[in-house]
């Protein structure tokens, strides 16, 4: 059993909030965000978040710092974009191993500093594996149903790129998150399951679906149940959902799945809905307040928050997840392989 | 087992067939490869889509064939498909005999699905290889009986291959074992060949034991197989079909390739057939496929479907919208009210002129007593989709939409769920042309008041089933004479009757108070009522005959006596406790049923109140040829079948139980101290007859028959709750097709299921969990006349009629949170199909009804109860003497 499953069997576990949002307070212009090195890049880079872990890497420490500060277990590591794929908008394919390998070491960094000072509340990396900017099942064309503007190896060869780096760097787990389309999800985990094979490892993996709207499905047409099984072929440490929703919305959903899976269970929703200002405005007292009913009906082994939240909000939840017990799972066991 | 589409596909130990849709298959289909070949890929997902609607639970795909690219061909079609959400929402079955296809196909599914097929035929290696990139991309498997030698050919051959895929799946590979679907290779029968005559009862015997032997697999295969040697003959092939699996479901065969078009009803297959192919299928004697072959050419020609008569085709055509809406058949209407509007001067006049004619000969008829409900409701169904074919003509003209006759506003009171009678008179009136406003079910007052003056309605319906509903429609007369309403009020509803209304509801509101319980009254009282000539008279005689009523009803209640609470304890109802049989339950405490299946639960079923619902009366099974109401209730019995039929097929509805027994013993004469190892955890209070009755006759309360704590001796009850969920969505599925006669059939038989359920249980209770009467054998005709041992009363009903009881049965059982079944203010139960109630297990107990109590009763029972005395007056009411 890893350390964080031993973690996991204890208490609730606390995942940071957004990494955006903090961003955002920085107001990093077009010069911040190339830094020395792409003073001369080709391409506009200004909102590539990822690349701030090397360009800008005081920045993204102090956020992780502030979210362990707040109570948090586990951070992202700031790679949600971190595939060749959501990179060939900034034609920055080439940069994606250094990305996410910089970008885990500067979390491991953070997080053994907290580990270090407080030994009974060690700290976890999480290698955050976002959904790219395609969809395997989709069609982006309305007029050609059957076109797809990414396959399932495409897909499979750049996560598989991606989680070799966050594992060189040192990330405790591994985040797919923020999945709106089931197939790219199945090909994130078919690429791990080839890298554990491979290195003769095993690597706990979260997996985070994404509920878009009241219709209580993913946005290729899954319902919750039916998402879920369709990624229980992998030995998941947590399921669960995340953005999209505020906290309230996302209950049902997370309800729906929690009866009928051994796995853990893991929420990080926004902060509620965006106002007319595309702003979150849930306060931390809103959203702790919704959140406390997850934990009064043992929905929750992890806990965190997405988009709009802040160190703010995540410090109401440690709090508010140390008071309640975990919800009851079973470890996942690879099966037999011999 | 578990797949996925858009939705999820659940298989567990009692699960209905899984059917496997397959017209989707170049190998298995002519037109389909056609449509294939010549990239006619819109057409070809009309097929998938057919299959789907069809009742297919997964499709099966295959592009095998020498004359396309299969590949292309699997990834385009698969991908169109993932664009059809009511095709994708079933999960999808990859077929192919090349590795390449099969992969091609897992790489664009999001879903879960079924790989068909891999086997041993190439070794181990090829397989464990396949199987391993088959769980990464995560998926079930179909796995073929075959391997190096060949394929599986009969039984032993069968064990000896699934045993080692089994194993090499499990152990090597870490194949989730539940993901494994062995095909054990259905082959001909009859076929003349010696060889061939144990083909089917191999196949049979070695399901049985693959399922018994290798846990958690299922067991899949292709039907028409079996009767191939009788092509071109389907009356034998349909009886083939269904008693081939009739016995291999029995032996464990969970899915299958059946085609329903193919396929006979077992229990109506004609004796002397049955047992021929019986016969063969289970290779009872030497010459059973001579015999089969012989009776067979008498079976030739006896196709099912007559076709349907259609000479009415040929009249002209306001005949023809006429017949279409007494016999209730939408197949042909849009065409017809098209040639009726192509001749109309304005597209108005169709529903005023043809529309109009023909739905007054059904009011006529309806009127004489020669249509019943469910027909007109069929009538209604045709008028609305003629309606809604015309209204954007009249629209397109600026022209007037059809002016109602009146407004309407229906409601079930707040507290309350149930809406099956409400719905049917909304559908009679609707289609007797008043505009209906369903604010639907629990309707707070409020809302009904002020949704009834936003909309100006000519009358206010209410509707309830509960006792405490009573109280609500009280109120509400009350609210509208508050606010100076002057429309009239309908009352209805199981628990409404002509009593309550004349005593509690009239007295609160001047204007016109009329109890109907009765759709086919409905329709004459509403056209009175808001019949400016006459309403003044009708509701002046309406008046004065509910006055006469009630007076007549409280001096007659007047008449009867009761004895005190103290005096009716004296006379309990004895049993000897000395010699009384106390059995102890073989489980104590809280007991979940998981996988029910509506399958098993028909046989419960008890239809005579089905038909009822219809106001269809008569006994079932007798209502079927009864001379008056025969044809109709055995045409309703055929569509109920028909509909139970696909809501098993789709699971469409779902069962739920929970159940506790526990120790109990009772306490001051009338309560019941429910016990865990000794310590109280709830006490149950009951209620005594206090009517005063002849000597020796006694005043029975339910804690009568359990044995009083001073006995010393310890006895035990039990309480439950079932219900069916997914009736609303059904019926509102129905709904949105514009068909409400559905929507109020899938109502009914959710009812239906529900007491099937009830029923069901309580015979598992007292044969297995209790095992009082594990001996008993009684038929569904014994159980409906209830002459089983020990009583299962429900809370709100005549031997307990006090609802709140409910509370405690929902706390003692968790029920909220075990069976997620809720209760409202008014204690209903939701979803609406539900039952609840209590288990006694003396061979002394029986039903009764409670008859009126006294104020003395109410006073010690709110007491006892720790309620205040007001809050016992408001539940017990009904059942108050006096009130």
């Amino acid at each position: 059993m890893s350390n964080i499953q031993q973690a996991l069997q204890q208490r609730i576990l606390v995942l940071d909030g957004a990494m955006g949002t903090m961003l955002q307070q920085y107001k990093f212009t077009e010069e911040d965000f190339r830094g020395e090195r792409f003073k001369d890049y080709p391409t506009p880079l200004q909102g590539n978040n990822d690349l701030l872990s090397i360009t800008q890497p005081e920045a993204i420490k102090t956020i992780h710092a502030k979210y362990f500060e707040a109570g948090a277990d586990i951070v992202e590591t700031n790679t949600f974009s971190g595939t060749t794929i959501a990179m060939a908008d900034y034609q920055m394919e080439d940069l994606v191993y250094e990305l996410n390998y910089q970008s885990a070491k500067i979390a491991r960094e953070v997080a053994d500093v907290f580990t270090a000072k407080e030994p009974h509340k060690p700290r976890f990396v999480a290698g955050s594996i976002g959904p790219t900017n395609r969809t395997a099942s989709m069609s982006p064309d309305v007029n050609d149903p059957g076109y797809r503007a990414v396959t399932f190896d495409e897909l499979r060869i750049a996560y598989k790129q991606q989680v070799e780096a966050l594992m060189d760097g040192g990330v405790d787990l591994l985040l797919v998150e923020t999945v709106f389309d089931t197939l790219n999800a199945k090909a994130a985990l078919f690429a791990i399951e080839e890298v554990k094979e491979e290195r003769n490892m095993d690597v706990p993996i979260m997996l985070s679906g994404t509920i878009t709207d009241a219709s209580g499905r993913t946005l290729s047409g899954q319902t919750a149940e039916a998402f879920l099984i369709s990624v229980s072929h992998i030995p998941l440490l947590s399921i669960g959902f995340n953005c999209a929703l505020g906290a309230n919305l996302l209950q049902p959903h997370l309800e729906a799945i929690a009866n009928k899976t051994d796995f853990a269970i893991s929420a990080h929703p926004n902060a509620g809905l965006p106002n007319a200002f595309g702003e979150y405005d849930e306060s931390p007292e809103e959203m702790g307040e919704q959140i406390e009913e997850y934990l009064k009906k043992n929905l929750i082994n992890i806990i965190g928050g997405c988009c709009g939240t802040t160190p703010e909000h995540i410090k109401v939840i440690a709090q508010l997840a140390a008071k309640y017990k975990p919800r009851e799972f079973v470890i996942p066991m690879e099966a037999g392989i011999q | 087992m578990r797949l996925s589409g858009l939705e999820p596909l659940v298989l567990n130990e009692n699960s209905n067939f899984i059917n496997v849709g397959e017209r989707t298959n170049v190998a298995g289909s002519r037109m389909f490869l056609r449509l294939i070949k010549e990239e006619r890929f819109d057409e070809a997902l009309d097929v998938a889509r057919h299959q789907v609607d069809g009742g297919a639970q997964i499709i099966d795909i295959n592009m095998d064939d020498g004359l396309i690219d299969g590949k292309e061909s699997m990834v385009r079609f698969l991908n169109l498909i993932a664009a059809e959400p009511d095709i994708s929402r079933v999960p999808i079955m990859i077929d192919s005999s090349k590795w390449e296809i099969i992969e091609a196909g897992l790489k664009v599914v999001q879903g879960k699905c079924v790989v068909n097929s891999i086997s041993l035929k190439e070794g181990e290696d090829k397989f464990i290889w396949e199987a391993k990139q088959i769980k990464r991309y995560g998926a079930a498997v179909v796995i073929m009986a075959f391997d190096e030698v060949g394929q599986a050919d009969n039984y032993e051959r069968r064990l000896e291959i699934c045993k080692r895929s089994y194993d090499i799946l499990v152990n090597k590979v870490g194949f989730p074992s539940e993901d494994i679907i062995f095909d054990l290779n259905i082959f001909p029968v009859a076929t003349g060949m010696d060889e061939h005559r144990r083909n089917a009862i191999d196949f049979i015997e070695a399901t049985r034991w693959v399922r018994q032997n290798l846990p958690n697999v299922s067991v899949s295969g292709g039907v028409s197989n079996v009767s191939f040697s009788f092509r071109g003959n389907d009356g034998v092939r349909e009886a083939m079909h269904s008693v081939f699996l009739y016995y291999a479901i029995q032996a464990g065969m969970n899915m299958g390739i059946v085609n329903p078009a193919l396929l006979e009803v077992y229990d109506n297959i004609p004796k002397d057939l049955l047992e021929r192919v019986e016969d063969v299928i289970l290779d009872r004697r030497e010459d059973a496929t001579e015999r089969l072959l012989d009776f067979a050419e008498t079976v030739k020609g006896s196709k099912k479907e007559a076709g349907a008569d259609l000479s009415w085709r040929e009249n002209p055509v306001q005949d023809r919208i006429t017949h279409a809406l007494v016999k209730g058949i939408d197949a042909f209407i849009i065409e017809d009210v098209e040639v009726a509007r192509l001749e109309a001067e304005k597209p108005i006049d169709v529903i005023e002129g043809h529309l109009m004619i023909g739905m007054n000969v059904v009011g006529d008829l309806f009127g004489a007593g020669k249509m019943f409900l469910p027909q007109v409701v069929k009538s209604a169904r045709v008028m609305k989709k003629a309606v809604g074919y015309l209204n954007p003509f009249i629209e397109a003209e600026k022209g007037d939409l059809q002016e109602p006759v009146g407004k309407v506003l229906m409601a079930t009171v707040k507290g309350d769920v149930h809406d099956i009678g409400k719905n049917i008179v909304s559908v009679v009136l609707a289609c007797n042309n008043y505009e209906i406003v369903d604010l639907g079910v629990m309707v707070p007052p409020e809302r009904i008041i002020s949704e009834a003056k936003l909309h100006n309605v000519d009358a206010i319906g209410l509707s309830g089933l509960i006792t405490p509903s009573l109280d609500e429609m009280v109120y509400l007369a009350k609210e509208m004479e508050r606010q100076n309403f002057s429309i009239p009020l309908l009352i209805g509803g199981a628990t409404t009757s002509k009593a309550h209304t004349a005593v509690k509801i009239d007295t609160q509101y001047k204007n016109a108070v009329v109890h109907v319980n009765d759709a086919s009254r409905a329709v004459t009282v509403v056209g009175d009522l808001l019949n400016k000539k006459t309403v003044n008279e009708y509701v002046v005689n309406l008046k004065k005959d509910y006055d006469e009523f009630r007076t007549k009803f409280l001096k007659r209640g007047k008449e009867k006596s009761y004895i005190s609470i103290n005096e009716a304890r004296k006379r309990k109802f004895k049993i000897d406790w000395e010699t009384s049989e106390i059995l102890k339950p073989k489980e104590l405490g809280i007991q979940v049923l998981k996988q029910l299946s509506l399958k098993e639960l028909e046989p419960f079923i008890d239809w005579s109140p089905f038909f009822r619902s219809w106001d269809l009366h008569g006994k079932y099974p007798d209502i079927l040829t009864d001379d008056v109401v025969g044809e109709q209730a055995t045409i309703m019995f055929k569509e109920a079948q028909k509909m139970i039929e696909e809501i098993i097929a789709k699971q469409l509805l779902k069962p739920r139980a929970v159940f506790g027994l526990f120790e109990a013993n009772t306490i001051h004469h009338d309560d019941i101290s429910v016990q865990k190892k000794g310590k109280e955890i709830a006490i149950f209070r009951t209620l005594r007859q206090q009517l005063s009755k002849r000597e020796g006759i006694p005043n029975i309360a339910l804690a009568d028959f359990i044995a009083p704590k001073e006995t010393g001796k310890t006895d035990y009850m039990g309480a439950f709750c079932v219900a069916i969920f997914g009736a609303q969505e059904l019926a509102d599925s129905y709904r949105k097709k514009e068909d409400d006669y559905n929507a109020i059939m899938a109502q009914a038989i959710a009812d239906r299921f529900a007491e099937a359920l009830a029923e069901y249980l309580h015979k598992q209770v007292r044969t297995k969990h209790w095992g009082y009467a594990a001996d008993e054998t009684l038929s569904n005709d014994d159980l409906i006349k209830e002459s089983y041992k020990g009583i299962r009363p429900a809370p709100g009903y005549p031997a307990c009629p006090d609802h709140l009881e409910k509370e405690t049965i929902w706390s003692l059982l968790e029920v909220e949170k075990i069976i997620g079944v809720t209760l409202t203010e008014s204690m209903a139960m939701w979803p609406a199909a539900a039952v609840s109630g209590y288990y006694f297990a003396n061979p002394e107990a029986k039903y009764f009804g409670l008859g009126k109590i006294t104020d003395d009763q109410v006073t010690d029972y709110a007491v006892r109860k720790g309620i205040t005395k007001e809050k016992a007056r408001k539940w017990l009411h009904p059942t108050i003497a006096d009130e």
